[in-house]
């Protein structure tokens, strides 16, 4: 924003507040010294940058009457690290660990659309092997990331129990990217036109034993939550968004399929090998908490499909294409985007010829989905809106990136 | 020499004041931290003495010897007075709950409780209901928006369910006729049976709203950590945190101790005074009732690890839409069935038959529910893609 834009905001807050002023005044004249047990008494309540279950650094200012959300207003920067800026100054290859940290819970996806991007714009094939060991490392970090939004979307609403099943299972398939690239957390496992290393001996084999293992895990889940009269009752109509509203917001992920709309990327606009793979995008009508719950649940259940599928499919070969030592792509703008487990990660690359982006814009889903939140909270409590905090699946790193 | 009674009850409060906290530190928490890990797949503390036996030695200590902060722009005064009223209450109920029968020691027989007042049960609803102002205070002194909320939410979850409460345990009154928590203990040797039987909807409602009035999960909403930090005490620290702590859990056992007295037979064993389980009685009563008083607690614990939490308005919608109107009618059930038996035992016997039907039939109609929900959901998302 520019200075006299800002400068307009900080006007037009202030006329409002003193509008308000004058007609609080105005009531307080009408009914001299009298509150009534129903009159709106708002207050302010600052919900983060420090809560326990704003998921990072998120700020929410709220305006309350008593447990009533009457406006909430989502501040957020206070991880801002000037990724897209940092993009600029480095090669094309040297960008791929910013990714990382962006949405620090799902690196994999994030790599994977950097690299995405990158070959469009240099036009450059994958080797099939590696198109299917990506697939399975999205697959792995998209059970990985909904573990994790199951444990915290359930510590938020009380139930602390799944939490530790999530992570103990979470556990496990951090071992296996650390295995395979050394790294728990920020990855950096893709390159652009491949994978970095080849799988390591065994990998495969105890990969296929874990995610045969992963469907009963998913059972003891939604044994604890999914008929939970509680769990219902918290969850069942709260925060509802049409799909036709998703799309004017441009929500995307389980927020749009739990609205009934199918449009799942990795289906609508297939990338890598997942057009020959068979999975079913999991879709409900009723766009609430519950129904995102389920569909992220359902999701689990069908990467763990893909990922058997994928370790069918697996057979040696190249794991890189081929890219020329200095990638310098011609002077052109791409966008490219993939299904992350939050939703449509996508970069758009501006390249002027060098061997550094002239631009580089990311549309990060974390920071497109929590634009709802003043939408969804609105008229709710403020124990709903820890819930949906939750339910939008938010990473702070990326929302701020 | 005999010593006079008094002494005796010098002794019993004494003892009470000394072992309830460091039960309450060495022992629940402890159990509730290691059962929880078990329930949660992972370990608890181990760490300090075997098995973690002395983790509340080194919470004492982390606690005393923290800084104690009182906000500025707080109600000084009140805030310091809060902790006091959250556990003077809890340990001044203490005093009635017969903790078993009286034992001889030489001639003279000494009763193990403090004190047999015949408003016992009473009483104890009067000054439990009192440790409620210590979270409401505390909650408006603190000067803290969170902790308001948490105050605000205590004030009226805890007087809602109050009144249920206190309904659930009038039915129970028709059944003994004496608000002595010993006396009701007697009666249920004399008629055989533990009035958990006639008195299954009473026992579930008392039970629900104990829970609600103990601020434990589900119903843990004033100190609700992932919505107001937490709570009431957000700005307590040290010592008086540490006291609330002692309120919450010394309430937990008030809670468990009432359930077990008026509705599970005190210190009596199961089946008093039947002759075929007459083996029973080998075991002392005071045994029997620390036993049944720990089962209570552990169902404390599981249900914090199992329940989401209930969110605020649905916590009153139970209270006053649910509790409240089941427990009235559920007080008429009880006083017509005494009235038309009027035999001490026959129309309790008829009581435990029909509430125990009823909850077979609710216990095999909610797993119904549950089983076609579960076909439901599973049929609503097909495992292939067709085409």
């Amino acid at each position: 924003m520019t200075d006299d834009k800002i400068s307009q905001a900080e006007k037009d807050e202030a006329a409002d507040f003193a509008d308000r002023a004058k007609a609080q005044a105005a009531g307080a004249a009408e009914t001299p010294g009298a509150h009534t047990l129903f009159d709106v008494q708002e207050m302010e309540l600052n919900f983060g940058p420090q809560h326990p279950s704003t998921h990072g650094v998120l700020r929410v200012v709220l305006k309350v009457d008593g447990e009533k959300i009457l406006e909430a207003r989502p501040d957020v920067g206070y991880l801002h690290r000037g990724t897209e800026k940092l993009f600029e100054t480095e090669t094309y290859p040297m960008g791929i660990p910013h990714t990382d940290r962006m949405d620090y819970i799902a690196a994999a996806t994030s790599n994977h659309a950097f690299c995405l991007a990158i070959e469009t714009l240099l036009q450059v094939e994958v080797p099939k092997r590696a198109q299917l060991i990506r697939v399975i490392l999205d697959e792995l970090q998209r059970l990985s990331s909904h573990l994790v939004w199951l444990g915290t979307s359930g510590i938020d609403l009380g139930a602390v129990t799944p939490f530790w099943y999530a992570f103990r299972e979470r556990e496990q398939i951090l071992d296996f990217f650390e295995e395979y690239c050394g790294a728990r957390l920020t990855l950096n496992c893709m390159r652009i036109g491949g994978l970095p290393f080849d799988l390591t001996p065994g990998w495969t084999e105890r990969l296929a034993e874990f995610v045969a293992d992963v469907p009963a895990r998913i059972d003891d889940y939604e044994q604890l939550l999914t008929d939970n009269r509680i769990w219902k009752k918290r969850t069942v109509g709260v925060g509802v968004i049409s799909a036709e509203e998703c799309i004017e917001w441009g929500l995307t992920g389980p927020i749009l399929r739990a609205s009934g709309l199918e449009w799942d990327l990795r289906r609508a606009r297939p990338y890598e090998c997942y057009e020959e793979l068979d999975f079913v995008v999991p879709t409900r009508q009723g766009g609430d908490t519950y129904d995102r719950y389920i569909v992220r649940v359902q999701e689990m259940r069908q990467s763990v499909r893909i990922i058997q599928q994928c370790l069918a499919k697996l057979e040696p070969g190249e794991i890189r294409g081929k890219v020329p030592r200095v990638i310098k792509p011609v002077a052109e703008e791409v966008y490219a985007s993939i299904e992350s487990p939050k939703g449509e990660i996508g970069f758009y690359v501006v390249s002027n010829g060098t061997n550094k982006p002239y631009r580089m814009h990311v549309r990060p889903p974390s920071f497109i989905n929590l634009q709802a939140l003043p939408r969804l909270a609105k008229g709710h409590l403020v124990s709903d809106l820890v819930a949906l905090i939750g339910t939008i699946d938010i990473v702070l790193g990326e929302v701020d990136r | 020499m005999t010593l006079s009674p008094t002494f005796w009850t010098y002794v019993k409060v004494v003892l009470l004041v000394a072992t309830v906290p460091a039960i309450v530190g060495f022992v629940i928490v402890l159990a509730e931290r290691r059962i929880m890990g078990f329930m949660q797949a992972r370990l608890g503390p181990n760490r300090v003495g075997p098995q973690g036996l002395l983790q509340g030695l080194a919470d004492l200590l982390k606690l005393v010897t923290k800084e104690d902060i009182t906000p500025a722009k707080a109600e000084k005064a009140v805030h310091f007075l809060a902790p006091v009223l959250a556990v003077i209450p809890a340990l001044t109920a203490l005093a009635v709950i017969p903790f078993g029968p009286p034992i001889q020691v030489g001639k003279t027989s000494i009763p193990l409780w403090v004190a047999d007042i015949n408003i016992g049960l009473l009483f104890l609803l009067a000054i439990t209901s009192i440790g409620v102002y210590g979270i409401i205070l505390g909650g408006w002194s603190s000067n803290n928006k969170y902790s308001l909320l948490g105050g605000l939410r205590s004030a009226a979850q805890l007087v809602s369910y109050e009144v249920p409460m206190g309904l659930a345990l009038v039915s129970v009154l028709l059944m003994t006729r004496s608000l002595s928590l010993v006396e009701i203990v007697r009666r249920q040797e004399v008629t055989n049976l533990w009035f958990v039987f006639p008195g299954m909807v009473a026992f579930f409602i008392y039970f629900v709203a104990g829970v609600a009035e103990t601020n434990r999960n589900p119903f843990d909403l004033p100190e609700a950590e992932s919505e107001l930090v937490s709570g009431f005490n957000t700005e307590y620290s040290g010592v008086k945190f540490a006291f609330f702590f002692l309120g919450e859990y010394t309430a937990m056992i008030i809670i468990s101790c009432v359930a077990v007295t008026v509705f599970f037979g005190g210190w009596l064993p199961p089946f008093p005074n039947v002759k075929a389980f007459d083996v029973l009685d080998v075991v002392p009563g005071a045994i029997w009732f620390l036993a049944k008083v720990s089962a209570f607690i552990f169902a404390y614990i599981w249900f914090r690890s199992t329940f989401p939490r209930y969110r605020f308005d649905q916590l009153m919608a139970l209270g006053w839409k649910w509790l409240i109107p089941i427990s009235l009618a559920n007080i008429l059930v009880v006083a017509f069935a005494i009235l038309l038996f009027p035999g001490r035992t026959t129309g309790l016997v008829w009581l435990s038959w029909i509430f125990g039907g009823l909850f077979v039939v609710m216990y095999l109609l909610a797993k119904l529910r549950q089983k076609l929900a579960k076909r439901d959901r599973l049929a609503a998302v097909p495992q292939t893609v067709e085409g």
